[in-house]
């Protein structure tokens, strides 16, 4: 499941870009490796984010990740609901399981078309 | 037999396996340049050869001192049943409990501490333990570094010096804002204390009963602290929690403890044990393990590490530590002394040791020159102004046979006429009346 309107990052971030603000994510492939998500850890409102750079992390049953933006400039969102219901994220990622919502301080560069991020991510039936 | 796990010929044979022609190969990441020429170890002795030479250095202890020396570590009694019961092979020899299925009685003596530790400090949440007092003062000051991500520490010079010591040590590279607060007369300077945390503090850092034996409230800086945005952080001395104020009770965030107190022999220095518990919002700050209850697909129960993201061996470059050696036997003997003591004798004993030192102090006062140096109320321990230096004292006293205290000299530029006295349920009145008696002597 790879939604067609937005663009991707090769360690799975998805991000929706809408004019100077950007809503980030992680892809349905991610979750599914991850596993049961238990928890998330992310930038606070105001905080300042780089494209590429690390934003946060993110634990399951069996792994720790960090989270990396996808975009630069300011957060000026972020999704509460995570806190107490991580499993948002196994089960709704491109939806409800949304991270932050970023204030962009100039376009992204160089991310991935779906079509591109499908070849690098298939999430098969394990 | 000789404790040697495999012959030349095996080693001959492993090193061929894996395609390398002799150990050396095995080292060849080291550069030559820092590798040891010798390890400098005298020839093999037989095991007799090496008990005598042992009893022989041994011998040169003098542990039949009565000892009134406390500052930070305790002589207390130890009942029987801690040395035999954690001398089991099953717990002496346990390793690391990484696989739940065969590890279920460590990790329950495990999970049993953290809640015993949990109770005593009245906190939310205990880890399996570190090191050491000190080690879990660190700790905690880079739990509230990483959770404030701020880089100014305040801490209060009534603090153990050898444990500010140790921050200073093991913070030299990082670049970290350390403020000390000078004591007043063995007292914290609660004023002073308060009006050196600001929004840049990440955490305040203070003791009770404090290194001169004087027990302080510590809620209203606590309270100043929170408001900052600062952690609040507090060493206690675990045995005399029973009868003191919590750290929970003044609103800590994170409580460390020396565990040495609490069933462990001084031995010289160690092993000790870290106690640290802190509440839950700082859980995934806290470093080493914590050992969880839970139930297996059969609904029975079971005992598991619990969130080891945040430990070296899932994510090394992230790990909220990486000197967290868990003292899981230390720990043990904390869990069955407290067992073996109960909430009740603990209590009795904290309030034993409290009442001979007051009992000590009156006596002790009536020395020509001698007074406290602190007014303030204090447990088990107490330091004693003296009008000469507490070394010349400390020297008569021990060719007597008796330990009479801590000389503050060292640590504390112009308190070096000052002795800081402790008493545990081992010392007796008969003691310190001879102790007052070699103490006016040495006037």
């Amino acid at each position: 499941m790879i939604p067609s309107d937005l663009l991707y990052m090769a360690s799975h971030e998805w991000v929706r870009v809408t004019d100077q603000e950007a809503l980030v994510g992680i892809t349905d492939f991610a979750q599914c490796q991850l596993g049961d998500i238990t928890f998330i850890e992310l930038p606070s409102v105001g905080d300042a984010v780089a494209q590429g750079r690390e934003m946060g992390s993110i634990e399951s049953v069996k792994a720790a990740s960090e989270l990396n933006s996808p975009v630069s400039g300011t957060v000026i969102e972020v999704n509460a609901e995570l806190d107490g219901a991580p499993e948002k994220i196994n089960q709704d990622p491109y939806g409800a399981g949304w991270m932050i919502r970023v204030r962009l301080s100039e376009p992204p560069q160089g991310l991935l078309s779906p079509e591109e991020y499908k070849a690098i991510a298939e999430c098969g039936d394990e | 037999m000789p404790y040697i796990p495999h012959t030349p010929d095996e080693q001959h044979r492993m090193l061929d396996v894996i395609g390398v022609a002799g150990m050396d190969d095995l080292f060849a990441e080291i550069p030559e340049a820092l590798r040891p020429k010798s390890f400098n170890l005298p020839e093999g002795l037989g095991e007799h050869e090496v008990m005598r030479h042992l009893e022989t250095l041994a011998n040169k202890n003098n542990t039949r001192l009565v000892g009134f020396l406390g500052a930070g570590f305790y002589d207390h009694a130890i009942p029987a049943a801690v040395d035999f019961l954690t001398s089991r092979g099953e717990f002496a020899t346990a390793y690391t409990p990484y696989q739940p299925e065969a590890s279920q009685g460590s990790l329950q003596a495990i999970f049993e501490y953290q809640t015993a530790v949990c109770r005593l400090l009245d906190m939310e949440y205990a880890n399996a333990s570190v090191y050491d007092g000190g080690t879990a003062l660190y700790e905690a000051m880079m739990m509230a570094v990483r959770h404030t991500k701020r880089r100014k520490i305040v801490v209060d010079e009534c603090v153990n010096p050898i444990y500010r010591r140790m921050l200073d040590c093991y913070t030299s590279n990082l670049h970290l804002d350390m403020t000390v607060v000078a004591h007043r007369e063995g007292g914290s300077d609660l004023k002073a204390l308060s009006a050196a945390v600001d929004t840049d503090t990440a955490a305040i850092i203070v003791q009770n009963p404090n290194f001169f034996g004087v027990l302080e409230d510590f809620s209203g800086l606590f309270a100043h602290a929170r408001s900052q945005g600062a952690l609040n952080i507090i060493s206690v001395y675990p045995l005399m929690q029973a009868i003191l104020k919590t750290p929970g009770a003044m609103g800590a965030d994170i409580a460390t403890a020396e565990g040495q107190s609490l069933g462990l022999p001084l031995s010289f220095g160690g092993p000790y044990l870290g106690m640290m518990a802190c509440t839950k919002a700082l859980i995934r700050q806290m470093p080493g393990r914590i050992v969880g209850r839970t139930t297996d697909s059969q609904g029975r129960t079971g005992y598991v590490l619990t969130l080891q993201a945040r430990e070296q061996h899932i994510r090394r470059q992230k790990a909220t530590s990486n000197i967290c050696s868990n003292q899981a036997l230390c720990a043990l003997r904390a869990i069955t002394y407290l067992c073996l003591m109960g909430p009740q004798g603990l209590a009795n004993t904290a309030m034993h040791c409290s009442e001979l030192a007051h009992y000590a102090a009156r006596r002790l006062l009536k020395l020509p020159g001698a007074k406290l140096l602190s007014q303030r109320p204090f447990a088990n321990e107490f330091a004693l102004v003296l009008p000469r230096p507490a070394y010349h004292v400390m020297d008569r006293l021990t060719r007597r046979g008796f330990l009479p205290g801590f000389p503050l000299g060292r640590y504390y530029p112009g308190l070096e006429n000052v002795l800081l006295i402790a008493c545990t349920e081992k010392n007796t009145r008969e003691d310190i009346g001879i102790l007052k008696e070699l103490l006016g002597g040495a006037l």
